[in-house]
């Protein structure tokens, strides 16, 4: 006699397999010539990566590093290494600042950004160099320390200024002083932040002068190192022309002074050690919680190496890879939950984790259109609404052209995109894997649409199109202009017309010349893509995530 | 028959107190235990927190620190035995264990006392009655002559009878102030005049005795063992040669290189030594021996149960704490003389706190990280003590007793060698690692033991000490990173966070390392120590700039018994890192390493740190001799402050500057931690 089993029991189902389900597949060929190839081509440009940042943590050369040692100053880079916790990451920002920007040479724009943690807190770091023409603020030093508090403020990050610098590059005083974006908004963004409860920490281990009074002078709590940092308005030289006054730096503006007498300082360090010491038992009396408002998985290693990537990227735009392949190689377990896997195509949108965070994934397989836009608006708002902080892997040429397209409405839809991007309140991050082109960038999270943080791959070209395409629209344009006076127009000087406008492209378009000039916050390897990707999504958790409202998607 | 089995068995008590603290007094009450007989325990405010007082059935205080007035009270002590219904008190050894008014009045309270009579102690307490009742007993004693004929011709004559070569003592002598050895007659006259005169202006007296001078003497005891039906046994002997300052280092049983024949005659002596004085409970005949003719003269006899007794329990395979309890309840000995056989060889080391390179002065302090060899059958630790505990200032500084047996000397001393290896104490000097030393000397595998062995080979024991191994540097540093890496916890709201969890240093296209500064016998060592994004390190050990060596691609992981494993110089191995406040401890394969952290000026306070007072420090564990100044005087540099006493020795504590004293923290007669303040300044 058969008993009826119940029914629950007649269902196979294992969550095993529901995982599985979700498993990229591993497409790539890794004993093949052509990822060879790529490899050693990527490789090539890593090496280089390298060599160029390890010049630039030199700082200001030999003979000023020398002489800051001399004075028993520590490096600004072993004064951040001292101030963050044993071994803890170190994301800086914008490395490449500067990079070959002006006549001088200004390593790292002369002034070190980034996030590090600091007795279990995140914060942003942000130290003048000294041995950078004494630390002084060119304009791109201003950007980047500007940079560093927007950084700051929107992902709510305690800020720790360690103070080492003769104040504004006089020579260039106007493109530092006068206009919003220069130097009094530093001092505006750290009242405002105070105001908003986010800790300004200064440590003064050099010069503190003019407007850099107000560094520490603005700071919640500040510190100052003995017979070292200095603060005041005008230094002795001013002082003396001003009211004939004779004193030397230490009485005017020292330790003693601003620790015993004026109150400008709360903690007197010893020494550097000292001082980043005080820094980090400030942080640790700051009594932040940080709560992430996500839902947390165990992370897990992608099943697939991220060493990879550079033999399926390689290092030339025109050959197209694969951003599945890409991904499987920066999630959790390689395990993406893809969304409308089956209509357009071209963008690939879907659910993943990184590091145990989730996120919504926006990647690009090829040009965009109108179903692509749709799609990718769709999962913005999908994540907007699940508060879901948003990757964008951006490899795009732009939106499709021809009547084909413009009469489908290809303008308005990727307006739509165009639109869940800009409204978009949950943590946004860009990678530019390939190509930055056009409206492509707009759509795909580009600098303008706030992403928290914007990384470049050393392959990787952004400009308003092509170089070879804008070449053959000028050259098209002039040569449709001579034919009206019916001349001709040789191929060899249409060459020769081409040929410059494909090199400025090319110059203008480099990860060095986009970083240089900090339309990004840096170049990196492509294989650090999953950690710098998970640093970023673990330190935006500091902030909450805001409710997105959207404007009007025209229908 | 002499040894008589007509006794009715008595029962065992039910109840001892324990009049010792320690490893002893854990020791007793193992026994104890074991045989269902409760336990009381005695403890001074020093040993609140003592094992021996966690051990016991029932625990009472008796006293302040100070012996006088705790462990060596009487009163108290009687008091608490009453008190606590205790019917036999057992004094372990050390503090009343050989005091005969002790052992007297514990009988007068009609309390058993483990241990023989007052009268035998007394006895065998005085030097030359002992001597003449051994000499009686035909029990030999070392040749000489201790009378008041002081003719030259005639003490010429009495070394001549003697036999050369022969001592020459001050009577009223000490610290081998008129002490002279002769060799020959020829030198009799000319050296018995230097010491007469030695004598007259060192102690006012230039009475001498003479005594056969023994060159290569060693130190050989002989444990017994009597009960109160006339019956007496020893169980073997032991070789206690090796000594520094006159206290044993190193115990072993049976002593090496004896014929069965003197070891017969050893035990029958000793004997006779005990029937002499009609002694009951546990004893040592100690002689001394002569290592060239291995002739033995009786020295002294010791009425307790020995520090080292577990190295014949472990060659006779006995209880002598049983035995003692047996013994003292008025039963028979267990065992006789016929019934007792030695079987294999076991070694004793008595672990202490103190500094074998630095005149072996006792040190105290917390026992911050202890780490034991495992014991069994054959390895043996006994011990007051546990992690954590304190050695403090007030008692012997001994921690612990390690006891390891072996089929045959051999066999024993490998396995003593390993057991000394595995022992690994942080937070405190001790002499385990001059232990193993010893242990490992070709001279002491050889059974060369001698009292002189120790001074003999004291550059091999205690000589300049190697420079540390690289790799036990690397390793210090990539612990310390890793320790300091994993030391601040990711929140339980962000647990995943890869700022917490990642913990190989991410840099953004580069690398950067961090350097720790170590200093090993003053000299300056830094290990650079690049983390991998693999996480693994780079480690770089240089001393003064100069590379020694690189280790790359090294992993460094805690196993599930807290030993770390690395794979530095390509070898997977398992060492022991402890780190404790400055100071880092690395046991690998390159034994046992101390180096210090650099400290930084912030912690120091720097040269002219921001108003620090100034203070002078004890620098050793210490009682206060004097105290020379009081608050509010003014001082100059130089000026005496105060003086200690430490190891029986006075040290002069001077002001560092001139200036006025805020405050004198102790007064005489203190005893005083190493590193507290004695005398602050104003500013």
């Amino acid at each position: 006699q058969k008993a009826t089993l119940p029914i629950i029991l007649r269902s196979k189902y294992h969550l095993s397999h529901e995982n599985q389900a979700s498993v990229l597949p591993n497409k790539v060929e890794t004993a093949s010539a052509g990822f060879k190839d790529n490899a050693a081509k990527m490789e090539a440009l890593v090496k280089d990566l390298e060599l160029k940042t390890e010049k630039i943590k030199l700082g200001g050369g030999e003979v000023a590093r020398q002489r800051h040692l001399s004075r028993k100053k520590m490096l600004p880079r072993d004064r951040i290494n001292r101030l963050l916790d044993p071994q803890s990451p170190f994301l800086e920002l914008s490395p490449l600042a500067g990079y070959e920007l002006y006549d001088d040479e200004v390593a790292a724009g002369g002034i070190i950004t980034g996030i590090g943690r600091v007795n279990g807190v995140e914060c942003m770091v942000v130290a003048n160099d000294p041995t950078v023409k004494g630390g002084s603020y060119y304009p791109i030093t201003v950007k980047k320390h500007l940079r560093a508090q927007e950084v700051a403020k929107e992902n709510n990050l305690p800020c720790i200024y360690l103070v080492d610098s003769g104040g504004a590059n006089l020579p260039r005083q106007a493109d530092v002083f006068p206009d919003r974006e220069h130097f009094g908004r530093i001092f505006y963004n750290q009242s405002n932040m105070s105001a908003q409860g986010i800790p300004q920490i200064a440590a003064v281990m050099g010069s503190c002068t003019a407007g850099g009074a107000y560094v520490p002078a603005m700071a919640d709590e500040s510190i100052i190192v003995r017979k070292q940092g200095t603060i005041f308005l005008a230094g002795p030289p001013l002082v003396k022309a001003a009211i004939g006054e004779d004193v030397s730096a230490e009485d005017l503006g020292g330790a003693d002074l601003h620790c015993r007498t004026s109150g400008v300082t709360d903690h007197y360090a010893l020494d550097d050690e000292h001082a980043l010491v005080l820094a980090r038992r400030i942080v640790g009396t700051l009594n932040r919680v940080k709560s992430p408002q996500i839902a947390l998985r165990t992370p897990e290693e992608p099943l697939y190496s991220v060493d990879e990537i550079g033999g399926i990227v390689g290092d030339n735009l025109r050959k197209p890879f694969d951003s599945k392949n890409i991904i499987a190689r920066i999630v959790d377990g390689s395990r993406f939950s893809e969304f409308k896997e089956h209509y357009g195509t071209s963008l690939v949108t879907g659910f993943a984790h990184i590091h145990g965070h989730p996120v919504g994934i926006v990647a690009n397989n090829g040009i965009l259109f109108s179903e692509s836009a749709l799609k990718g608006a769709h999962f913005i708002e999908l994540c907007s609404q699940r508060g879901i902080p948003l990757v964008f892997l951006q490899n795009i040429t732009g939106f499709m052209v021809g009547s084909s397209a413009e009469a489908g409405g290809i303008a308005k839809n990727g307006a739509k995109l165009v639109t869940a991007v800009s409204c978009a309140r949950v943590p946004k991050f860009t990678v530019i894997t390939g190509g930055s082109f056009g409206a492509g960038n707009y759509g795909m999270c580009g600098r303008a649409y706030s992403p928290r943080f914007l990384w470049m791959w050393p392959n990787a070209r952004i400009s308003v199109m092509g170089g070879e395409q804008s070449a053959n629209v000028l050259a098209q344009i002039t040569r449709e202009s001579k034919a009206k006076k019916g001349l001709t127009w040789p191929e060899e000087e249409q060459e020769k017309f081409m040929a410059p406008i494909r090199e400025k492209y090319e110059a203008e378009g480099h990860p060095y010349f986009s970083s240089a000039r900090m339309w990004d916050d840096g170049v990196i390897n492509p294989r650090d893509t999953r950690t710098v990707l998970g640093l970023g999504l673990s330190a935006s958790m500091n902030a909450p995530i805001e409710k997105t409202k959207f404007g009007i998607f025209r229908m | 028959s002499w040894y008589s089995t007509s006794v009715e068995r008595k029962s065992l008590f039910d109840k001892i107190l324990i009049a010792n603290r320690g490893e002893i007094a854990c020791r007793v009450m193992r026994t104890a235990k074991s045989l269902g007989i409760k336990t009381v325990a005695v403890y001074s405010d020093a040993d609140v927190h003592a094992q021996h007082v966690k051990m016991a059935d029932e625990a009472y205080w008796i006293g302040p620190p100070a012996s006088a007035e705790s462990y060596l009270s009487i009163d108290k002590i009687i008091e608490v035995a009453k008190k606590s219904g205790s019917q036999a008190i057992h004094p372990g050894y050390g503090f009343l264990s050989e005091n005969a008014d002790f052992s007297d009045r514990v009988k007068a309270e009609k309390l058993a006392f483990i241990g023989p009579s007052g009268d035998a102690m007394r006895s065998m307490g005085s030097k030359s009655e002992s001597k003449y009742i051994m000499e009686r007993a035909g029990v030999p004693v070392v040749p000489g002559y201790h009378g008041d004929n002081q003719d030259v011709a005639f003490l010429k004559e009495q070394a001549s009878l003697i036999g050369y070569p022969v001592l020459i003592k001050a009577i009223k002598g000490g610290g081998g102030k008129g002490m002279r050895i002769v060799r020959t007659p020829d030198e009799f006259e000319q050296m018995l005049s230097s010491s007469k005169q030695e004598s007259i202006k060192s102690f006012g007296d230039d009475k001498v005795l003479i005594e056969r001078y023994l060159e290569r003497p060693r130190h050989v005891e002989v444990q017994v063992f009597a009960d109160q039906h006339n019956n007496v046994v020893h169980l073997f002997e032991r070789d206690c040669s090796v000594q520094r300052r006159h206290q044993k280092v190193i115990e072993e049983a049976p002593a090496p290189g004896l014929s069965e024949e003197i070891r017969a005659d050893l035990g029958a002596k000793a004997v006779a030594a005990a029937r002499a004085v009609g002694y009951e409970n546990a004893g040592t005949v100690e002689f001394i021996m002569d290592n060239i003719d291995k002739k033995f003269y009786f020295m002294e006899m010791n009425t307790r149960l020995q520090v080292e007794h577990p190295v014949t329990e472990m060659v006779t395979n006995t209880d002598l704490v049983q035995w003692q309890l047996e013994v003292a309840s008025g039963n028979t000995l267990p065992m006789s003389q016929s019934q007792l056989s030695l079987t294999g060889h076991a070694f004793e080391a008595r672990v202490y706190a103190e500094n074998p390179t630095n005149n072996f002065l006792p040190d105290t302090g917390p026992l911050f990280s202890v780490r034991t060899p495992p014991t069994s059958g054959d390895v043996r630790l006994e011990t007051g003590f546990i992690e954590g505990d304190q050695i403090s200032v007030y008692y012997d500084p001994m921690i612990s007793k390690l006891v390891v047996r072996g089929d045959n000397r051999d066999d024993a001393l490998r396995r003593f060698r390993l057991a000394l290896e595995q022992y690994q104490v942080v937070g405190l000097n001790t002499n385990i690692d001059f232990l193993r030393k010893v242990a490992s000397h070709p001279a002491f595998i050889k059974g060369e033991v001698e009292t002189g062995f120790i001074q003999e080979f004291e550059q091999d024991l205690l000589g300049v000490p190697v420079p540390p191994n690289p790799v036990t540097l690397a390793l210090a540093a990539g612990v310390i990173r890793h320790q300091e890496a994993t030391a601040i916890k990711p929140s339980a709201k962000d647990p995943f966070s890869p700022w917490s969890n990642l913990h190989n240093g991410f840099r953004l296209n580069t690398k950067d390392s961090s350097k720790t500064v170590f200093i090993v016998d003053n000299v300056e060592y830094d290990v650079l120590v690049t983390p991998n994004s693999t996480n693994t390190l780079d480690l770089e050990v240089r001393q003064s700039s100069e590379t020694l060596k690189i280790y790359s691609d090294v992993v460094i992981s805690r196993d599930v018994d807290g030993q770390w494993v690395s794979n530095i110089d390509n070898k997977s191995v398992k060492s022991n890192v402890v780190v404790h406040n400055d100071k880092v401890a690395v046991f690998n394969e390159y034994g046992r390493t101390d180096v210090r952290l650099a400290v930084p000026a912030y912690v120091t306070g720097g040269e002219d740190a921001n108003g620090a007072a100034g203070s002078v420090k004890t620098p050793m564990p210490c009682k206060i001799s004097q105290v020379l100044v009081q608050a509010g005087q003014k001082i100059e540099k130089d000026s005496v402050l105060v003086v200690l006493e430490a190891m029986k020795m006075e040290h002069v504590i001077r002001a560092p500057a001139a200036g006025v004293v805020d405050q004198v923290l102790y007064s005489v007669g203190d005893l005083v931690e190493e590193n507290k303040s004695l005398v602050t300044f104003c500013e």
